[in-house]
């Protein structure tokens, strides 16, 4: 995928393609061993009882926002880059939760240089409930 | 209980305020941590060949594999940081944590032979009381730079205790 879209193809108030994942211990354990990631939270369901998660351990908050940065590195392309991320962290991600990446358009301009796309993001799991409210800013080549 | 605590803002903060510190240096990226991060941040789909194919990244933009923005170079430290697997559960005020957040801004793209230094500074806080309680909101700022001294990324981090 070395360009998937250019700046003059997008517009303000477009949609980017979702991206999805349903996470359980699987997702979780491999993020946790690559990021040497270990905290009781994301590993026992005791400690996430003890966290006041009454459903037990939970997702880990990286995880989600590598995420969005894996939807918009779906969605640009191999030839395009990512400028910033951004994310606040509002409602856990349970176990066997299909989280879904969303991200709309909200400006696009020419910035020192670049032809800069700016997006309003969010992680929504599977009853459309917002997990982590967002931003990016992409940067697309020209046609 | 934490009504009983009246901040939780400490001396330390106080002085470390605005302070760069923390400096430390990584270990050569490595194409295998490059691929295995991929494969564990797309699982359970195949992660894409610019994280892992060199033949294909040499014909990008990039002319060879990079790592994720998100990939870290500072995982597994042989000396651990103080802390960082505490057990039980925790019950005094300000004890228990929370990730808050994050904004990274990135620059040029991490390669394998890359080595990163970091360092953080508290960046500043606020605190209030919260559903939770008495609740401390702090901003982390850390900078990532290459062998070159070109920016990788910075990221302000948002940590919450209560």
């Amino acid at each position: 995928m070395p360009i998937n879209v250019r700046f003059e193809d997008v517009k303000v108030g477009d949609d980017m393609p979702g991206w999805s994942r349903t996470t359980d211990f699987m997702n979780w354990n491999r993020y946790a061993a690559v990021n040497d990631e270990f905290v009781y939270i994301h590993m026992d369901d005791a400690a996430g009882r003890a966290a006041l998660n009454e459903r037990g351990a939970f997702g880990m908050g990286n995880l989600r926002y590598t995420y969005m940065l894996n939807a918009l590195r779906e969605w640009i392309g191999d030839e395009a880059d990512i400028r910033e991320v951004g994310l606040q962290f509002r409602a856990i991600n349970q176990k066997d939760d299909t989280l879904t990446v969303t991200g709309k358009i909200t400006d696009k301009r020419v910035e020192d240089g670049e032809n800069r796309v700016f997006l309003e993001m969010n992680v929504v799991n599977q009853e459309g409930q917002p997990t982590c409210p967002g931003h990016a800013v992409v940067v697309l080549p020209n046609r | 209980m934490t009504s009983e605590v009246e901040t939780l803002v400490t001396a330390d903060m106080q002085e470390k305020r605005g302070v760069w510190e923390n400096e430390r240096v990584s270990p050569p990226v490595s194409e295998s941590d490059i691929r295995k991060w991929g494969i564990a941040s797309y699982w359970p789909e195949k992660p894409p060949r610019l994280f892992w194919d060199t033949d294909y990244a040499n014909g990008t933009r990039w002319k060879g594999i990079i790592a994720p923005h998100d990939f870290n170079p500072f995982a597994w430290p042989i000396e651990r940081p103080a802390g960082r697997e505490a057990s039980g559960p925790r019950t005094a005020a300000g004890s228990r944590g929370m990730n808050g957040g994050q904004v990274e801004t990135f620059g040029v793209a991490m390669h394998p032979g890359d080595v990163i230094t970091s360092r953080t500074r508290l960046k500043d806080w606020n605190e209030r009381t919260t559903r939770l309680g008495l609740t401390l909101f702090t901003e982390t700022e850390m900078e990532w730079r290459n062998q070159r001294g070109e920016l990788v990324k910075t990221r302000i981090s948002t940590g919450i205790r209560y």
